[in-house]
């Protein structure tokens, strides 16, 4: 297990590497950063004196190679526009965002793994029809049109939740946290609730399908046959045997709201980094665009092999490269 | 018993004060009022001269005072100068006395130089504020309220520049870096000591930038207790906000929803026409040109007829009345009169004549049209992308088929500085408020050498108004220089070197009972807003 | 009573059906659910509204040369200024027929969305399967390019397309398939990884079956289940995103709004009060998206392996 999770760490790092070498190239290749920080009057002489003091002057190759030496040391650089440290911007935010994408994952799956195993459990029931109905319509309507939506019903026209923002923090480990304040909850209830509805939905269907999947199998009819209760089959048997891919799914798309959750971030101004990568791609503020993407798969792979671990827990048939058991 | 002492009329007396007391403590109340304001964009920083970009200024203007200010027309008023005169290279400018910073020190004339000279020595500065003190030789304080500016050269737009340079306080921002205290801890608020109106207290990135009362003030008493900024940067959710309640005042609501915004009686909306003109560039170096198909080659954009044609096939006050909402104005001239070098013969917009745009075209040798690329930024500008296509609309009807480009503005940019477009729609907001500054950007010959003709992708050249333009730059005498540059912009106006199509008006939206004043820089300044 | 001994039953011998061909089967079982049926319907009055556009359009709103600016914002049920023709849902900001534009649009979207999900559902799998049966270091590798795959932003690998290839159509489904294999790869590679530990892999590779028969016929028909799910919710996701990306500037040309395009252009005239610039193309995208997966859930369920007889 050791070796695993060392071999992974190990890959983790080339994978940091090959995404840096990706985003230089890419911003490089999409425009100039000068023109995005210059102002409108600036003369050739400013724009090329701006390029001299960021070193966007020289090969692009050697840039790399001087952002390298200096991300070694864990130095990701500054912001070209905020003139401020890039990691730096970066992490302040994050906890803003994870907190949104945890909560926005708990409500999707204490909502939809249950509803999902109803489902499966009763395919023809009336309420089964209308879940699966709704569903279709939790992920057919566009993220943006279902946060402003909520936001209208129930901070315009109800005023019963304020509108954007994030609410009272309290310090906990050092780490700005809005979950323990009731102001703060007032604010995380919408954009989490914008995030959740389509990740139930998904997570209701993916369990749904899993427990068909599950129902038939001969291990479920001999627990019956030994007059197990519906309750016990459930938590101990059907449970464990559907998890994997409601885990995969879960993981996937964490991994994807704490990576991408800008457009829910936008509508509810949530002070989170999804819209600083936004931002950073649009302005080719290249040190931030760097350090966000080394730091989002970082967190990613991480994710992936706590998600892999996780398979070989749940079901002992699935073994870990060089693990015992 | 003890005699009960309070006869009658110590009761009254006690009534009478415990209710002024009451009322007293009510008004202070009701006078300790916070605004909560929604910003469209973020400042990148909070040091006054590391970006000179418009939402940080804004900041900065409220924090900090120049030499001079700008008022809502942009006009040059004395601020921490009470006077100032000019002989020949020489400025003096007289500070006012009695101003003190936020933290009790006195205003002085160091206080001035060691701003001045900390502008040049901010590190990775994206716009640096060196701009604004171009020409300037050397700065000295004379005596604590006297400061000499030289200039290299008779230098009348100085006070002008002035406005962008507010002073910082030498005792507070001084620090063992050569700049004195680093951007990063004015960020924090670590040295960022101003005469302005409200003082810095915290920040947050992305979620609020909070300010309160300057109670060492020079001028007339701040109105608000607090002022909380929070960047929201999505128009509808900014828009939501205010309609929530949530906050008292939003810069720039979108150009659709005004309608209903100043239908709302908790509402009011406030315009202010801006500086900023909304223009297409037309590519006028040489043939062939990019963006065109079916000319055999050749530039139809060279032909004057042809520039016309275009300019006249474009319906200004429907797309402002349409597009804009009713918030712009139809453009004749790349500012809006009666600014320093605006023509008053360029104050109505041409309506619009597709016949004679049509006759025209057939004129200079296109009976059937051609074929255009215009090119336009994806959200830099209000309404830019629904502005390129109506026009491209507009044009496609005259006969001229148009195809629009849209880009992200770091795309668009790249194309355009690679002169890869005929014809792009663009903008522009002088930041010292007259022409000079528009025409030397955007229509001289470009010069690398001198700094001129930087934003000129359509690479106009018109060497008649090349030498009005730099004439005036020496015109001590305002009138003078007004003129010449009036005559400037109608030779440039009259060739059709530019299209201008309107111009901006900034809006800003507020619950009923805030009174704004809006300014022509669409700065949101909240030393303007008053409770009423 | 004597019991009765399981003897040969002898009755009148009776002709048996033919045996049902597997189509038939299908399609049986399909009509047979009224839900599967409705979203058939729709599905199918999607896809005609797509295909027959320019025939059943009043208008041809991707000819701005017709659009006119006076025209903008109309309600539903206004007539143009000439009178020639009636906006039956109205216009939107740049005086597009919203009826014609919805019909233009659903054709973008819906074959952005179509292919680019069923190309990134192909690659997927392929390499899922082959990061779960393989193991070793093909897994690793696959599995850390799947990683930097999915922390790559989709506005960034659109932008760089943009930058190297140019605008098109083609490029928007290039770019949504580069951003939405890497998902499927994971999922199929954790449906492979429990069937791989299944006996009748192990059975397989004992009867020395070659790892392409195994991987096609056994193990994929198995792992398919999880991956329609996925597959048929993605068509609706990978609308919204090519609707961010055009909003952006890096999809479909403005002038030419897909479906997505219309709804996000739609967003802000929401509190305006001109609500069905934004509720019409909504509701059509989401007609469209519950037939796609009314469809899409009921021919999972009939070609489940485990579910025939």
């Amino acid at each position: 297990m050791l070796a695993f999770i060392i071999r992974r760490l190990l890959q983790a790092l080339l994978v940091m590497a090959v995404m840096s070498a990706l985003v230089f190239v890419g911003l490089f290749v999409v425009g100039d950063p000068v023109s995005m920080m210059a102002s409108a009057e600036a003369t050739e002489l400013d724009r090329e004196a701006i390029r001299a003091n960021f070193g966007l002057d020289k090969p692009l190759w050697q840039q790399y190679l001087i952002f390298m030496s200096h991300a070694l040391r864990l130095d990701f650089g500054n912001s070209f526009l905020a003139g401020a440290p890039a990691m730096g911007l970066i992490l302040e935010r994050m906890p803003a965002t994870m907190e949104l994408a945890i909560v926005a994952m708990m409500l999707s799956l204490l909502v939809g793994v249950p509803l999902g195993i109803w489902a499966g459990l009763k395919p023809q029931a009336i309420s089964t029809r209308s879940i699966m109905t709704g569903s279709v319509l939790g992920f057919s309507l566009p993220n943006f049109w279902v946060g402003l939506m909520l936001i209208m019903v129930f901070a315009v026209q109800l005023g019963w939740l304020p509108a954007s923002g994030r609410g009272a923090t309290v310090k906990v480990a050092g780490i700005d946290l809005s979950v323990f304040t009731l102001d703060g909850w007032s604010r995380l209830i919408l954009p989490a609730c914008t995030i959740a509805l389509a990740k139930t939905a998904l997570i209701i269907r993916v369990t749904r399908a899993a427990t068909r999947e599950a129902l038939p199998m001969d291990y479920i009819k001999f627990a019956r046959a030994k007059g197990l209760t519906w309750s016990r089959i459930l938590r101990v048997h059907l449970l464990k045997n559907i998890l994997i891919p409601i885990v995969t799914v879960g993981g996937l798309e964490f991994g994807q709201v704490v990576a991408f959750a800008v457009v829910t971030e936008t509508i509810f101004a949530w002070p989170g980094m999804g819209k600083l990568l936004l931002d950073s791609i649009i302005t080719l503020d290249r040190p931030v665009a760097v350090a966000y993407q080394i730091l989002i798969v970082f967190f990613l792979v991480m994710l992936n092999l706590a998600v892999d671990i996780l398979y070989s827990v749940l079901d002992p048939r699935v073994r870990l490269q060089g693990a015992q058991a | 018993m003890p005699g009960n002492r309070c006869s009658a009329a110590l009761r009254r007396t006690l009534y009478a004060v415990t209710i002024a007391a009451a009322a007293a403590g009510f008004m202070d109340a009701a006078m300790a009022r916070d605004l909560v304001v929604a910003l469209k964009t973020e400042p990148t920083s909070m040091d006054p001269q590391y970006h000179a970009l418009t939402p940080n200024i804004q900041l900065s203007q409220t924090l900090f005072d120049g030499l001079v200010c700008a008022d809502a027309d942009l006009a040059i008023k004395p601020c921490l100068a009470q006077s100032w005169k000019a002989e020949g290279n020489t400025w003096t400018f007289k500070l006012r006395p009695g101003v003190k910073f936020s933290d009790g020190t006195p205003l002085t004339a160091a206080d001035v130089v060691f701003t001045f000279d900390r502008v040049g020595k901010v590190p990775n500065s994206p716009s640096s504020f060196k701009v604004y003190l171009q020409k300037v030789e050397k700065v000295e304080a004379v005596d604590p309220l006297t400061v000499r500016i030289t200039t290299s050269e008779p230098y009348p737009v100085l006070p002008t520049n002035m406005v962008n340079l507010p002073i910082m306080s030498a005792k507070a921002a001084a620090g063992p870096a050569p700049e004195g205290k680093t951007t990063t801890e004015l960020n924090a608020g670590n040295g960022l000591v101003g005469t302005g109106p409200y003082k810095f207290v915290s920040w947050k990135r992305g979620a609020e930038i909070v300010f309160e009362r300057n109670p060492n003030y020079w001028g007339p008493p701040p109105a608000w207790d607090k002022v909380i900024y929070r960047p929201i940067s999505n128009p509808a959710a900014r828009v939501a906000a205010l309609l929530a309640g949530d906050v008292d005042m939003v810069e720039d609501p979108p150009t659709d929803d005004l309608e209903r915004l100043q239908k709302d009686p908790k509402l009011t909306v406030e315009t202010k026409s801006s500086n900023r003109v909304i223009y297409v560039a037309l590519d006028q170096h040489g043939e062939p040109t990019p963006g065109i198909q079916g000319t055999n080659g050749k530039n139809p954009l060279l032909d004057k007829r042809v520039r016309e044609a275009l300019s006249l096939a474009i319906d200004r006050q429907a797309l402002v009345a349409r597009i804009m909402g009713g918030v712009a104005t139809p453009a004749a001239q790349l500012l809006p009169y009666p600014m320093f070098g605006t023509s008053k013969n360029l104050v109505t917009a041409a309506k619009p004549n597709p016949e004679r745009a049509k006759a025209l075209l057939k004129e200079a040798g296109y009976p059937d049209g051609f074929s255009i690329v215009l090119g336009t930024p994806n959200g830099r500008y209000i309404n830019d992308i629904k502005v390129a296509q109506t026009i491209a609309a507009m044009w496609t009807r005259v006969g001229v088929k148009t195809t629009i480009d849209a880009n992200a503005p770091a795309v668009f940019f790249k194309n355009r500085d690679s002169y890869a477009y005929s014809a792009y729609l663009a903008g522009w907001g002088t930041s010292t408020g007259e022409m000079s500054n528009t025409l030397l950007s955007l229509l001289v010959t470009p010069n690398k050498e001198k700094g001129q003709g930087t934003t000129n992708r359509s690479r106009y050249s018109n060497p008649a108004m090349d030498k009005l333009v730099n004439d005036s730059g020496a015109m001590m005498d305002d009138a003078q220089r007004a003129d010449a540059l009036a005559k400037a912009s109608e030779i440039a106006m009259a060739d059709f070197a530019m299209l201008p199509i309107h111009f901006e008006h900034s809006v800003w939206a507020m619950k009923k009972g805030i009174h704004f004043q809006g300014r022509a820089d669409q700065q949101t300044m909240v030393q303007y807003a008053t409770f009423k | 009573m004597s019991a009765v001994s399981p003897s040969v039953v002898v009755g009148p011998i009776v002709a048996m059906p033919p045996p049902e061909t597997p189509w038939q089967r299908l399609r049986r079982e399909f009509l047979a659910n009224k839900l599967a049926v409705l979203g058939l319907v729709l599905l199918l009055l999607a896809i005609a509204a797509a295909v027959f556009a320019p025939w059943i359009s009043p208008q041809n709103p991707y000819d701005i040369g017709k659009l006119d600016i006076l025209d903008s914002k109309l309600p539903p049920g206004s007539k143009s200024a000439d009178g020639a023709i009636t906006y039956w849902l109205g216009t939107d900001g740049q005086a597009r027929d919203l009826l014609s534009a919805i019909f233009y649009g659903l054709r973008t979207s819906l074959l952005v969305g179509g292919i680019s999900v069923a190309a990134a559902l192909a690659i997927g799998s392929v390499v899922g399967l082959a990061a779960a049966y393989f193991r070793g270091w093909i897994d690793a590798l696959l599995m850390r390019i799947v990683d930097i795959q999915l922390s790559f932003p989709s506005i960034l690998v659109a932008l760089i397309l943009l930058a190297i290839m140019g605008k098109g159509v083609d490029k928007v489904i290039i770019a949504l398939i580069i951003v939405q294999w890497a998902y499927f790869a994971r999922a199929a590679r954790a449906a492979a990884l429990v069937e791989r530990g299944k006996e009748y892999v192990e059975a397989a590779q004992c009867m020395a079956l070659g790892w392409r028969r195994i991987l096609a016929r056994h193990m994929l028909p198995n792992c398919m289940p999880p991956l329609i799910v996925i597959a048929t919710i993605d068509v609706a996701h990978a609308i919204a995103l090519e609707s961010t990306l055009s909003f952006l500037g890096v999809g479909v040309p403005v002038t030419e709004p897909s479906l997505g395009m219309l709804i996000a252009n739609g967003f802000e005239f929401m509190l305006s009060g001109h609500y069905w610039i934004s509720f019409f193309p909504g509701i059509a995208l989401a007609l469209a998206i519950v037939g796609i997966n009314l469809v899409g859930d009921h021919l999972r369920d009939i070609l489940n392996p485990r579910n025939a007889q």
